[in-house]
């Protein structure tokens, strides 16, 4: 029998409603991003972009979203029903998942409670990143699969085998990386990183190949080939409508966003302030704290727009240069990146 | 091979330089590239506010002419009727009846003046072959209309504003015709 009184209550409604916070916030973000990528792409083609709805246009993605709401739902006939809504749910459900062990931020101190801005520290967080980050590939082989369409299943096959193949090299220049710190704990690598540097100086051949990982896992240009406009009709989700084609669209942005912020916490410092030592201002309590959130936010929206710059300058690999590049050549690198380190790490510790 | 211009480059087969084969190099270029033009000045025209000035020989809608008194030119000869090659326009004459003077230039006048917008080429022979100064292209297309019968411009239609009720409008319409025969010349 449980006791409900040995429940710490007030623990369980702080983690509430930092969940709240950070789901809406992923999504308001995931909102604005779609905003920025087209300003951004109109920009670099010479055009302006959305400039109606509000001002600048600022309203456009709510001007979107009602849109995508309001539109007739079809779900084909020949297609497999349960499946067919399961496939966009498990890509939203994923997406949001994994920002469960990013650490937003430093304490903050509420009502003479010490809150920490992380919804699980969890001592494996890297793995829990990796274990859900692997299962946003069903969201697309279900969505592809059940939809009964020889596009679709084909990119749905061309995301599954790029997806794996690409999680390869990125857990292994992970590996180089949980060798230097040794923990698995995001908290516990960014305290080390604003102790002493930040980790892209050490693992900068790391980072490039996390990076590149990241943005084929996105399924982001030039790795988009499982929604190649041009040879597989939107790819997977050429069968969906209405809201549910928008839940596809936007795990896309937040798995993004969600990937940026790995990458700022993994090799940027996280919420770490550059050029400024924290813990000689411990006394600005929590002021600190939102400066640190700030900088964590200013790091995640560089990491987006790198992501869309390189969207709209890069046209999408070929499939067989694709498994070129991962297999012949981030895998190898990665691996002689471990060894290397590894091997410094030796060196040092004699 | 005999080319049609000496523009013809070969193409480049040769197998990629390492630093090709990396790819970063070149998408480090590429990219610097996208950034220049994010902040170049944009080309776009804010359509409904901003437009753009058509060029001085644009054909547009035909207009029917008055003169300055407000009395309608055309005469119905007909002769733009014939020279229409897409035969767009059709026309019924009438006799001007006494008391009518203030509206009609001459004694004969079009009762009906009617042209097909779905078959017009704005070719502007109707314009060239008018002895009367009656018939001009104007600078405004046909808009965009749901269904074939409003296509058919009648003569409510095509007449330009009546100078002496309207004189704005009429002055906006001459002045641009003015303008662009200006430039013409």
């Amino acid at each position: 029998m449980i006791n409900l009184l040995a429940i710490d209550w007030l623990l369980l409604l702080e983690k509430l409603i930092l969940i709240a916070i950070v789901i809406l916030a992923s999504l308001f973000i995931a909102m604005y991003e779609t905003y920025a990528e087209r300003k951004i792409a109109a920009f670099m083609q010479d055009r302006i972009g959305p400039n109606r709805a509000g001002p600048l246009g600022i309203l456009q993605p709510l001007a979107d979203g009602m849109k995508l709401f309001f539109k007739e739902e079809i779900i084909p006939n020949s297609s497999n029903k349960i499946l067919f809504v399961l496939g966009p749910s498990l890509a939203m459900l994923t997406a949001m998942m994994t920002c469960a062990v990013v650490p937003w931020g430093g304490d903050i101190n509420l009502f003479g409670r010490t809150i920490s801005l992380q919804i699980a520290d969890v001592n494996i967080g890297i793995l829990y990143v990796f274990a859900i980050v692997s299962l946003g590939i069903y969201g697309v082989m279900i969505g592809g699969w059940s939809s009964n369409n020889k596009y679709s299943l084909l990119a749905a096959l061309r995301g599954a085998s790029q997806v794996i193949s690409y999680e390869l090299a990125m857990g292994l220049s992970l590996i180089a990386l949980l060798m230097m710190s040794g923990s698995l704990s995001l908290k516990t690598i960014v305290a080390q990183q604003m102790q002493t540097h930040w980790n892209v100086l050490y693992q900068p051949l790391g980072f490039l190949i996390f990076f590149v990982c990241a943005l084929a896992e996105c399924n982001r240009t030039p790795f988009d080939l499982s929604e190649a406009e041009n040879e597989l009709n939107m790819g997977y989700h050429q069968e969906y409508s209405s809201m549910k084609l928008g839940f596809y669209l936007f795990a896309e942005y937040v798995n993004m966003f969600i990937s940026s912020a790995i990458m700022a916490t993994l090799f940027f410092g996280g919420y770490d302030i550059p050029f400024f030592n924290e813990s000689a201002h411990t006394d600005w309590g929590n002021w600190l704290a939102l400066l640190g959130i700030a900088c964590f936010m200013l790091k995640i929206a560089i990491f987006i727009f790198l992501f869309m710059w390189i969207r709209w300058t890069v046209p999408r690999f070929r499939y067989d240069q694709l498994m070129n590049l991962g297999w012949k050549k981030l895998i190898p690198l990665a691996l002689a990146n471990m060894l290397i380190t590894g091997a410094v790490i030796l060196w040092l510790k004699k | 091979m005999i080319t049609l211009t000496n523009r013809a480059k070969p193409v480049d087969r040769k197998p990629m330089t390492f630093l090709e084969s990396i790819y970063l190099w070149n998408i480090f270029k590429g990219m610097m590239i996208t950034l220049k033009h994010f902040f170049k000045k944009k080309v776009t025209i804010q359509y409904p506010e901003q437009k753009r000035s058509f060029s001085p020989v644009f054909r547009g809608v035909q207009i029917l002419n008055r003169d300055e008194e407000g009395r309608e030119r055309c005469t119905a000869c007909g002769l733009c009727a014939l020279a229409c090659p897409a035969e767009a326009i059709t026309m019924e004459a009438a006799e001007r009846m006494p008391g009518e003077e203030t509206l009609y230039r001459e004694e004969k006048y079009a009762a009906k003046y009617e042209i097909n917008m779905l078959r017009c080429i704005f070719c502007g022979f109707c314009e060239e072959a008018c002895p009367k100064d009656a018939i001009y292209l104007s600078e405004t297309f046909a808009p965009a209309a749901y269904n074939r019968k409003n296509f058919i411009y009648n003569k409510q239609d095509l007449l330009i504003p009546d100078p002496k009720t309207q004189p704005e409008e009429f002055a906006q319409a001459q002045g641009l015709r003015e303008l662009s025969k200006k430039k013409n010349n």
